[in-house]
């Protein structure tokens, strides 16, 4: 019997772990993809908002301020990849100032510091590629970018030399209250806990509708983006808002940690909540949505599009976050509908979801010092080999990759916690050495070498194996 | 003093060529850097045949080719340092710095008086096309399935599409036919192939694998490895027309879509680039704006024969002789103007819907491709030479063919050693003579040339080897 089980590993997730591991407590995470950071936490814009967004009141408002600021001090903490960019809201529309300021206001109740409108001059020194036609925009000073794979594994990593365990290909396809605890059923395993924390992500509704009568529903929205080459690093330096207007909520321009410039999103409501594709409408809007805002987008440099699901509580009418144990499962407790700004935000909610735990099991706090996860920074030969010659990421970058704490198992988990396979050739160099490694250090053959989860195989067999 | 009078960055056609013309004008301290374990880049991988018929008067394999010049630099005893990448490249008073890396000697600086560019092309990825859809694995570069295919051994998969019908993407849709995969079609956005038309013919026509020029990928099926892909008629602009879907089921994807010039290295010297041709700009002499760093091969643009890359390479090779050997050259000769070198048209192939394959055949006796018509009496017309004649007797009466391909190889460094059949074998045998390819185990040393298999199933043709194990 553990003390607590975690249900999913991704942002959330590994924050609540990286925050309850300051406690005398024996947690498990349990995570159904064969990684940390595979649902939405790997495909979002990257971006810590200020928070001037959310609802004054609201727990996505709160819990957003809170976390840039923890956001903050932890990449400094725990080493990730973190821009202190600032943001601006564009305003094309004189007509639209009020709003603008009224932006401004929610922000400042909402606790966000030095925000400032800035007029059509001071834009243009700021970011000179944006539409000359702009009128007026909020500056926020604390919005950043964050590295979210970085942030995610990160958590991981340290949450795990601090004795969380992470099983990885675990889904939870049941649980049972039995007296004072509970039982996760997967496939033919059962665990068990005293407490469980809900951070399922896209399928929390699922898994809190196990345990409780009042049924909450997610709804799976879709975010496709595209990626420029990071030989355009710099083209903008801050990430650029529109103002909602008459194209809708407006797609954002960002740099990324990576070097790379992001666009994207657009919004789509899905009932799918596997469906990850881009469309050609999606990824067309995405472009002209954004070239509004920003004149003469290197789009002939895209190296890659993709798609990310918010989970949005759909069942809720403000869409907030739900953290919290619903009334009649108590020992449950809920980090669900975490949609944007969820990655800005997952560092409180780690915070207060496990103030509320430790409350509940009254948890005694760990003495001395943590450990916190490093990088092996001692030399090694194969530093000097260098595999990806995008991103100059060596055979020693990925054998670290697969030896942290929770390493990376796939070529997926290697991408996201090296770059390799993330710069403009997208793999197609590095991919037959990054396989070659993953299945030496595993100890498997390269056809089983996954990109992901199971099934996703890069290749099909052996000639050999034809007689 | 710099440790090397040159140095050459790329050990493929263009870096070994340029080495060897320098070293033949005189200078003597040259280095070639390679980040592959061996010389020859990416004709290693290149196991099929045409090439050298500029250059050798013969028709050779990939490794062929890259075995005659990997033979004349040793011969000549110019020195090499493989599983090296070079990560910095700076050009100050004269002097250039190479930052290399390297397994066994960890990272160091080396100097030389002027350094030669030859690190070849990349190829397009799927993001630069944006084809919409999921992102599974199962979608390869055509060059990276090669890779796996012939230095590696292995099959990216069973059912596959083709993305793109330049040559590599014809190339691999024969090579994976042989290797028993089904290549359920090539998809060409143009209403022409960028291949040329022999290899129409050869690999995709004689496996029976359907070219649809004016076609595209407009979606991708499958959520952890691909299981389709849907393929869409395109009008005049490139825009997919409604209605026109079908949806193909496969397990690959493989992207022919065009090269780039590698220039991560070149734009590190702050070398101006030409926007065309997507590599540096040089001077009539193939110097790049930065003195002393010459270019040539892929990674000045994209050539069409690597007979081509070595031409332009022995003339790079002299040209940084030049500037090595007289001190005075940098102070007579002002940069000059930047020449765009030559750009090979895009070949733009496509086969006559109506043709009367009883009555034509196109001819692939050489990279011309020629349209051949032969009447009832055998009166022969649209052949360029000699050799189309006797080809289209030889097509209509008993066609023949020559494969490449690779047999088992004991030493798990190098899993597969090349080969191919030593002439022409009857085109119906193809499959016979591949089984007893498939059957074979190397053992031991081997270099091209040597006998693999006598009188391969009855054909009174040889295998032979085509690379050095």
């Amino acid at each position: 019997m553990r003390d607590i089980i975690i249900i999913g590993a991704g942002v959330t997730g590994c924050a609540i772990s990286y925050y309850l591991s300051e406690y005398e407590t024996d947690i498990l995470v349990l995570e159904a993809h064969s990684d940390v950071c595979e649902g939405t936490s790997k495909a979002n814009s990257g971006i810590i908002h200020a928070g001037f967004d959310a609802k004054p009141g609201s727990m996505k408002a709160k819990l957003n301020v809170r976390g840039s600021e923890l956001t903050r001090q932890l990449s400094k903490e725990l080493k990730f990849g973190y821009i202190p960019c600032g943001s601006l809201v564009l305003c094309f529309d004189r007509n639209k100032l009020e709003e603008l300021e009224e932006l401004r206001e929610r922000g400042e109740k909402n606790g966000v510091k030095e925000l400032r409108i800035l007029s059509h001059d001071e834009i243009l020194d700021m970011e000179p590629q944006v539409n000359e036609n702009v009128v007026a925009a909020l500056y926020a000073p604390t919005g950043a970018v964050a590295d979210p794979f970085d942030m995610t594994t990160r958590f991981a990593d340290s949450a795990s030399l601090r004795g969380v365990e992470f099983r990885l290909n675990k889904k939870v396809t049941n649980i049972e209250r039995i007296d004072d605890h509970y039982s996760l059923y997967v496939k033919d395993e059962v665990f068990e806990a005293k407490m469980i924390i809900n951070a399922a992500g896209l399928y929390a509704d699922t898994i809190h509708n196990l345990v409780s009568k009042k049924k909450i529903k997610i709804t799976a929205r879709r975010g496709e983006y595209m990626l420029l080459d990071n030989s355009h690093e710099g083209f903008v330096t801050h990430t650029i808002f529109q103002l909602p207007g008459d194209y809708g909520k407006g797609v954002l321009v960002t740099p990324t940690t990576h070097g790379n410039i992001l666009v994207g999103p657009n919004a789509c409501a899905l009932e799918n909540k596997e469906d990850t594709d881009t469309t050609s409408e999606g990824l067309s809007y995405v472009r002209e949505s954004a070239s509004k805002a920003v004149k003469d987008i290197p789009f002939y440099d895209v190296i890659t599009g993709f798609a990310g699901l918010r989970a949005t509580l759909t069942s809720e009418e403000d869409h907030d976050f739900l953290i919290g144990e619903p009334f009649d499962a108590p020992g449950f407790i809920d980090a669900a509908g975490i949609e944007s700004p969820g990655l800005s935000s997952a560092p409180a909610i780690g915070e207060m979801v496990t103030k509320i735990a430790a409350d509940r099991l009254h948890l005694k706090k760990k003495e001395g010092i943590l450990p916190i996860y490093r990088d092996d920074k001692n030399p090694h030969p194969e530093d000097n080999n260098i595999l990806c010659r995008c991103r100059n990421v060596s055979e020693g970058d990925v054998i670290r990759a697969i030896k942290r704490p929770v390493g990376a198992t796939t070529t997926d988990g290697v991408k996201r916690r090296t770059f390799a396979g993330m710069g403009r050739c997208q793999s197609g160099f590095c991919n037959p050495k990054v396989v070659e490694i993953l299945a030496r250090e595993l100890g498997i053959r390269k056809e089983c070498v996954t990109k992901n989860d199971e099934g996703s195989c890069h290749l099909e067999g052996d000639l050999n194996d034809r007689i | 003093m710099t440790e090397y009078d040159l140095i050459v960055i790329g050990g493929g056609p263009a870096g070994m060529a340029s080495a060897l013309s320098a070293h033949r004008k005189g200078v003597e301290k040259i280095l070639i850097i390679e980040r592959d374990r061996e010389l020859g880049g990416i004709l290693n991988q290149c196991i099929h045949s045409g090439f050298g018929l500029d250059t050798f008067q013969e028709e050779l394999t990939g490794p062929e080719y890259a075995h005659r010049f990997i033979k004349k630099v040793f011969d000549e005893k110019i020195e090499y340092m493989p599983n090296t990448m070079v990560i910095n490249l700076d050009s100050e008073e004269g002097t250039v710095s190479a930052t290399v890396r390297n397994i066994s000697h960890g990272e160091k600086i080396i100097t030389a008086h002027a350094a030669v560019l030859a690190m070849g092309c990349r190829e397009k990825p799927r993001g630069a096309l944006n084809i919409p859809g999921s992102r599974p694995a199962g979608i390869f570069s055509a060059g990276t399935a090669q890779r796996y295919v012939n230095i590696e051994g292995k099959l990216p998969g069973n059912k596959i599409v083709i993305l793109g019908s330049g040559d590599i993407g014809l190339i691999m849709a024969r090579r994976l036919s042989l290797e028993g995969a089904k290549v359920e079609c090539v998809a060409e956005i143009a209403p022409y192939s960028g291949g040329l038309r022999r290899n129409i013919v050869q690999c995709l026509f004689d496996y029976d694998i359907p070219l649809l020029l004016s076609h595209t990928v407009t979606n991708i099926h499958g959520r952890k490895r691909i299981t389709g892909v849907t393929i869409q008629k395109v009008d005049e602009n490139f825009k997919p027309i409604n209605d026109t879907d079908k949806y193909y089921e496969c397990d690959t994807l493989l992207l022919s879509v065009g090269l780039i010039p590698e220039n991560e290295l070149t734009a590190k010297t702050g070398a101006e680039m030409d926007p065309v041709t997507r590599g540096p700009k040089v001077n009539d002499k193939l110097m790049t704006t930065v003195q002393g760093v010459f270019a040539c091969g892929n990674v000045l643009h994209v050539h069409d024969l690597v007979d081509n890359v070595t031409k332009e390479a022995l003339k790079a090779g002299e040209y940084a002789a030049d500037y090595v050997l007289y001190d005075e050259y940098e102070k007579k000769i002002p940069w000059g103007d930047a020449v765009r070198p030559p750009i090979p048209q895009k070949e733009k192939n496509t086969v006559p819907e109506d043709m009367d394959i009883t009555h034509q055949v196109i001819c692939v006796r050489c990279p011309n491709g020629c349209l051949i018509t032969a009447d009832d009496n055998m009166n022969i017309s649209g052949n360029k030479c000699k050799r189309g004649e006797e080809y289209i007797i030889n097509e209509l009466t008993k066609p023949r063919r020559s494969i490449s391909s690779t047999v088992s190889n004991s030493d798990p460094d190098h899993p597969r050693l090349p080969c191919k059949t030593k002439g022409d074998i009857p085109k119906d045998k193809i499959f016979d003579v591949m089984k007893e390819i498939i059957h074979l185990r190397h053992n031991g040393k081997a270099q091209p040339g040597d006998l693999l298999i006598e009188n391969t199933a009855d054909t009174g043709v040889d295998i032979v080897a085509t690379g050095e194990v």
